[in-house]
């Protein structure tokens, strides 16, 4: 029949119609990001990014919803190596994870405020996260003398300078964006590619590549941790959860059937 | 227990309201699928102003402490976190239960004679649990919270004369502001929830007046037995509380599996930039409603300078075409008047006011379905093609117009949008007529 026909393409047509523009948008704007495979389970990995975080990161950033105490029990780091490693502002550990550096005094030097990092991996996303602690290179034409290939002008200096050693900029990858007049078609040898940016190691850090994108994804994992800490919780109740509501069924359906034998 | 139940019954009417709502409340035997999300929506209002009373215990309706108090709820208070996606995702969920729950009545024609109230309050209550999660949403404080009200609430400024006073009144301020959360958490934890529950109270005594319609669209009281009994009817308990914890259970298995495993559901039922505390400096890339209210931000969206030409100039041609219709002259001259009224207002109004009138307008056709829909027959199953056509286009278009409104606009998707709203509109408008056409199925004397 040909009415019914048509109801068919136009179930089809519609749906495309509506999609349609998206792929188009996203093509024009979106950044090229790497993506990172974290596991929350992975709690040596999540104690590695805490270290990282507290060393390398609190000195300027907050994490101002969270509490030292919690992130002991979480990870299982003791007390002991928390007050003496990781607490350097406070000694109580029931105190939440405020920055070293007052923020009146961030905001002179660095011109903006360095945002509270607790909630960043659910703002920004991990992936973002990951390709954006990977973009720091050296930008003579920037103020703090660094830049990033995924945050513009970002007013953060390279903080993991130490271990990544010192990177510059030698194109992007082409991508279908026009005329980037830096493009080339892939790395070479000794290059490194981070999300579509070519980077080149001018001096090493006492981290190799490799090395430091699994401290990256170890970081990246404490930050997605950080933001959502709730998380471990979800995921070691939620079979239990599930598991109940399934025998709740089973036996809620058999009920049903015994009532309904008589109903025709 | 018997000498209770007689004490109690000399002074209230205990046992007779169980037996005149549940045990002898009879009920068609054949609900389906589409008979289970009224139940359900009665357990997620439960669920919600439970969680909401503990929510209430530690949140801070203060614009310097109210991010920070759904974090302490997420983080230090035991078992907060669960409590704060119950009740977060508890709010989606109830849109999708009530969106379907809705459909089933225009499917089953549930909405009609002599349900016309049932559904009346049905539409009341939904407008009412709009305005509870918008204002809902205010409370956690963050920059899609900020920007979302700010955008809603400023599209009052569009009416004529009193609008800048009347948008001022709502927030209390120039800017939505401290005094904007207050009153907001005031309306949310109190003033709707209890307005809701007093509509779904009278939802229920209108619908037990008259008894539930069924998939098959025929009156199951018009075949009783010899004690008044509907032949096809079955007692409410225990058939249906048995049956329908079945589907609670259901619900819950879904539910609760989007709140341990997805709970942000890919940044749709909690948004990225609610991440971050309210800016007013900082607008969030695109300010995007909440998904169950897209469609209806996409007809807003859809009202631009072009199209009100071409929909002006349409009704034009409407009004110039209604003399030469075959019908009464007072038929004609009405037609007339109302189409030229319409076609010169699009005229006259720009598109920001038009895109509110449409919004508005969008909501108030449903309250006007059980008049519309002019078919011989209720239920889906006996209808015509037309019908069925008009109602897969309807869907189609409102998924669509969903969709469109979670995401930017561009030339393509404004078109996309305008196509959907006229779709939408037609639905309603045309509903009188092809619900007449085509050839309905015989209807059975009982439930098949
Ligand atoms: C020397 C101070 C300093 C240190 C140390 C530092 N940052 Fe930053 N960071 C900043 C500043 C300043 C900004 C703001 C950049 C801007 O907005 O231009 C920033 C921005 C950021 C952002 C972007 C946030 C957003 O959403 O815009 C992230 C993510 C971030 N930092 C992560 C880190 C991590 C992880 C570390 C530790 C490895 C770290 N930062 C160490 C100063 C610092
Ligand atoms: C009846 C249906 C209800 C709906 C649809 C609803 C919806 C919502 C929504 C969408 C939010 C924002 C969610 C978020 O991002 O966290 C919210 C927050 C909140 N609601 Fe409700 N709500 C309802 C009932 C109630 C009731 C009855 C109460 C109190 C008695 C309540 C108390 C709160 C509080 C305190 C918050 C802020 C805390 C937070 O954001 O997590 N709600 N509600």
């Amino acid at each position: 029949m040909k009415l019914s026909n048509s109801i068919k393409a136009l179930l089809v047509a519609l749906p495309i119609l509506a999609v349609a523009p998206n792929t188009f948008a996203a093509g024009a704007e979106s950044l090229v990001l790497d993506s990172v495979h974290i596991d929350s389970r992975d709690t040596e990995s999540l104690q590695r990014g805490a270290e990282l975080f507290v060393t390398y990161c609190l000195s300027c950033h907050s994490a101002q919803y969270m509490r030292y105490e919690r992130l002991a029990n979480d990870l299982d780091i003791s007390l002991e190596k928390l007050s003496q490693e990781m607490m350097f502002t406070t000694d109580k550990p029931g105190d939440l994870m405020i920055a070293a550096m007052p923020e009146e005094d961030a905001k002179e030097w660095f011109g903006v405020a360095p945002p509270d990092l607790t909630l960043v991996s659910r703002l920004r996303k991990n992936d973002w996260l990951y390709t954006y602690l990977r973009g720091f290179y050296l930008d003579e034409a920037s103020p703090n003398g660094w830049n990033n290939s995924v945050f513009e002008n970002a007013a953060m200096p390279h903080a993991l300078y130490e271990l990544q050693g010192s990177q510059t900029l030698v194109g992007h990858i082409e991508h279908g964006v026009e005329g980037a007049g830096d493009a080339q078609a892939e790395p070479q040898q000794g290059q490194k590619l981070v999300g579509d940016a070519i980077f080149e190691l001018q001096k090493a850090g006492t981290l190799s590549p490799t090395e430091f994108d699994t401290a990256m994804r170890d970081l990246v994992n404490f930050l997605s941790y950080l933001a959502e800490p709730a998380q471990l919780q979800r995921r070691a109740i939620g079979p239990w959860v599930m598991g109940w509501l399934v025998i709740l069924f089973v036996v809620s359906y058999l009920l049903k059937k015994e009532y309904w034998r008589d109903v025709h | 227990m018997g000498n209770f139940m007689e004490w109690l019954d000399r002074r209230f009417p205990a046992t007779q309201v169980w037996n005149d709502h549940m045990a002898k409340y009879w009920t068609p035997k054949n609900f389906n699928f589409w008979y289970y999300f009224g139940v359900l929506s009665i357990v997620i209002l439960v669920l919600q102003i439970v969680t909401g009373i503990f929510l209430t215990m530690h949140y801070k309706p203060d614009v310097t402490l109210a991010f920070a108090s759904v974090e302490y709820i997420m983080r230090d208070v035991p078992w907060g976190w669960l409590i704060r996606y119950l009740h977060a995702i508890g709010a989606s969920a109830f849109f999708v239960v009530i969106y379907l729950h809705m459909f089933r009545g225009l499917i089953y024609g549930s909405s009609r004679e002599p349900r016309e109230l049932v559904w009346l309050i049905g539409c009341v209550i939904y407008v009412a649990l709009m305005a509870e999660s918008f204002m809902g949403y205010l409370l956690p404080w963050g920059n899609m919270s900020y920007w979302g009200a700010q955008v809603i609430i400023s599209l009052f400024d569009v009416i004529p004369y009193v609008g800048p006073a009347l948008s001022e009144w709502i927030r209390g301020d120039f800017v939505v502001s401290d005094a904007t959360l207050n009153r907001f958490f005031a309306f949310h934890v109190i003033a709707v929830p209890l307005i809701l529950c007093v509509l779904v109270f009278l939802h229920i005594v209108a619908l037990h007046k008259v008894g539930s319609l069924n998939p098959d669209g025929i009156e199951i009281k018009e075949n009783k037995d010899k004690g008044g009994i509907p032949l096809d009817g079955i007692a409410f308990h225990p058939y249906y509380t048995v049956k329908d914890t079945v589907g609670v259970v259901v619900f819950f298995i879904i539910y609760l599996g989007v709140v341990f495993y997805w709970p942000e559901g890919g940044g749709v039922l909690l948004e990225k930039d609610n991440f971050t505390p309210a800016n007013s400096l900082q607008t969030p890339p695109d300010i995007v409603p909440l998904w169950y209210f897209t469609p209806f931000y996409s007809i807003l969206r859809a009202s631009t300078a072009d199209f009100l030409v071409v929909l002006g100039s349409l009704t034009a041609i409407a009004a110039i075409a209604t003399p030469f219709i075959k019908t009464k002259r007072s038929n004609k001259i009405a037609a007339f008047v109302g189409y030229g009224v319409i076609a010169i207002c699009l005229f006259i109004f720009d598109a920001k006011w038009w895109g509110v009138v449409m919004m508005a307008m969008a909501i108030v056709v449903m309250f006007l379905l059980p008049w519309l829909d002019k078919s011989p027959v209720k239920s889906i199953r006996y209808r015509s093609l037309p019908f069925k056509i008009a109602v897969t286009i309807f869907v189609l278009a409102f998924i669509s117009l969903g969709y469109l409104g979670m995401h930017p606009v561009s030339a393509l998707s404004t078109i996309q949008a305008q196509t959907c709203t006229v779709l939408y509109f037609a639905f309603f408008a045309l509903m009188p007529f092809y619900t007449t056409w085509g050839k309905t199925k015989p209807v059975p004397e009982r439930l098949t």
